[in-house]
């Protein structure tokens, strides 16, 4: 009794979850660009590369320094945040006044560096990152087990992403934010240093990306080729969400991972191409995605 | 420099891209004085206030404020020196509700007017303080451009066509507003088409003509230069 549309329950909430979990990566990863996107006007194409970054440090720190999953959580971002700045100050800046496809053009360049880097020192092989063990096994639901570290991903993500909301949309700091991004010639000529602004949003969206790869860490086999799938689909949310929207970054990621998961339940061919076809529907009705304004 | 000097521009020249638009723009603005630049469409006045700002391009001469070189600050630098910029646009954020514009310049000097202050001078404000900003009427959003830069404590104001396109009692609303501020030692630059505004309000008037002052007319020599005025700007 326990099926719909002769589907197992238990298969449908796994595959829900699996969803979920994707989806939060969406989520975290598709919000980075969006902030970036709204300050600097440039696609980040050297999220993936940032993302990969966010494991494969804490893959090092552990095997070389001993520095255990939690802490990584929390070091990793600020060192690869410290790396956007290095990106933005070095790079970035001077390309603002230039049209945006340059920005495209050179976070691409910076994505093949980085990732060329790392396949060159450390191969392409995957690293197993295990999952700590606060959060190892599962929670029987009764008619599922639950893996802890899936949930933790999901409440992780989830509550990064609604703090990063409430701070760009309620907050003092948050109007600069949107000031800046709106107008920022005159909101500098109000005092407000932009240029700072703009350096600190880079590197938090890099920071965001680094906290994804740390949370995927234990998830996936780390190494310099991981985020090439993920990244795909994520511009992929991006496109469909549309670029610049916090809320709809946010809601479009988990909701893309959603209809993955349970694309792979009812028909498992399409899982891995039913982003592309949401994506090539709402372009046809919604140019500018879901939540984007139309220019 | 005398001592009551605030603002003194010299030899600015000033550009857009490759557009040279600013021709040696020579004026002081004393402290507590309020100046009125005057001129056809086109002729400089807000690529004046703007490269005061920084907002221009390539800029050379000297902007001395309050007896600070400012020709090679970044915009922030100036404002943090005690301007206040009122654009012609009038510069609402969309994205900002009304009292998040009122709220969001950050404070360049002591002395800035209280949010309750500014709320019993512009009643409107504080009725829609929750209204996106650009909810707002013309009217409003117009008083919101000025009062957000009252709170900041800026003592140089810089005020782009504030009167235009708003209806009468508006205008008469805003001119009450700029001789309360005259009388709290203020030192302002009014940017106006709208001579009758401007006239009455102004210690001195500049006119602009293809990026450089053509004349300068005290308040005083008013009456006597009417006709001149007239066959400038059309008044
Ligand atoms: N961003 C810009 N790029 C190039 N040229 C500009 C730019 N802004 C203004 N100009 C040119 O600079 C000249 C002066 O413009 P400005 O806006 O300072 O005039 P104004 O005196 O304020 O007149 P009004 O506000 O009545 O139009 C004009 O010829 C205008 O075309
Ligand atoms: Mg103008």
């Amino acid at each position: 009794m326990n099926e719909i549309f002769g589907i197992p329950l238990p298969a449908l909430l796994g595959q829900l979850m699996l969803g979920l979990v994707n989806g939060s990566f969406y989520a975290l990863l598709s919000l980075g660009l969006a902030v970036i996107f709204g300050m600097l006007h440039i696609i980040n194409f050297a999220h993936g590369a940032l993302y990969m970054m966010g494991a494969m440090f804490s893959w090092l720190a552990m095997v070389y320094l001993g520095i255990g999953y939690w802490r990584s959580l929390l070091l990793v971002p600020l060192f690869v945040g410290a790396i956007g700045i290095v990106i933005e100050r070095f790079l970035l800046q001077w390309i603002y006044k230039l049209d945006p496809l340059y920005g495209l053009l050179l976070t691409f360049g910076v994505a093949l560096i980085i990732g060329g880097g790392f396949r060159y020192v450390f191969g392409s092989s995957g690293q197993p990152y295990s999952i700590p063990p606060e959060l190892g096994g599962a929670v029987d639901l009764g008619f599922m087990f639950l893996p802890k570290y899936r949930m933790w991903v999901i409440v992780a993500s989830l509550t990064i992403c609604f703090a990063t909301w409430f701070m760009i949309e309620k907050t003092r700091l948050g109007a600069y934010l949107r000031a800046g991004t709106e107008n920022p010639g005159l909101t500098q000529a109000f005092g407000i240093n932009v240029p700072v602004m703009v350096m600190l949003t880079y590197a938090f969206g890099t920071a965001l990306a680094a906290f994804a790869g740390v949370l995927a860490a234990p998830t996936t086999q780390v190494s310099p080729l991981m985020s090439s799938n993920m990244i795909i689909t994520v511009f992929a949310v991006v496109v469909i969400g549309g670029m610049g929207s916090i809320m709809g970054s946010i809601i479009t990621g988990l909701g893309l991972g959603v209809i993955e998961g349970l694309t792979k339940v009812f028909y498992a061919q399409a899982s891995s191409t039913v982003v592309f076809i949401v994506m090539v529907i709402v372009l046809m009705v919604r140019p500018a995605g879901l939540f984007g304004k139309e220019k | 420099m005398s001592a009551t000097e605030y603002l003194r521009v010299s030899k600015l020249h000033a550009f857009y891209g490759e557009s040279h638009i600013l021709h040696g723009m020579d004026f002081t603005v004393r402290r507590g004085e309020c100046v009125s630049l005057l001129g056809r469409n086109g002729a400089g006045r807000t690529t004046t206030l703007r490269a005061l700002m920084g907002l221009t391009g390539k800029r050379t001469g000297s902007i001395v404020i309050n007896g600070r070189e400012a020709i090679d600050m970044a915009p922030h630098k100036i404002a943090q020196l005690g301007v206040g910029y009122c654009p012609e646009e009038r510069g609402i954020y969309s994205s900002l509700t009304t009292e998040e514009n009122l709220l969001l310049p950050p404070r360049v000097g002591s002395g800035g007017m209280s949010v309750e202050e500014l709320y019993e001078m512009f009643p409107n404000l504080a009725e829609r303080r929750h209204s996106q900003g650009t909810r707002l009427s013309g009217g409003e959003q117009q008083m919101l451009a000025l009062a957000r830069i009252l709170r900041t404590g800026a003592r140089l104001l810089l005020l782009d066509e504030i009167s235009e396109g708003l209806a009468p009692v508006i205008v008469q609303k805003l001119g009450e507003i700029i001789r309360e501020l005259k009388t709290r030692d203020y030192t302002i630059v009014l940017v106006e088409q709208n001579f009758r505004f401007a006239a009455p309000l102004a210690d001195r008037m500049f006119v602009v003509e293809h990026g450089q002052i053509a004349a300068e007319i005290a308040q005083s020599e008013l009456a006597g230069r009417m006709d001149y005025l007239q066959e400038l700007l059309g008044v």
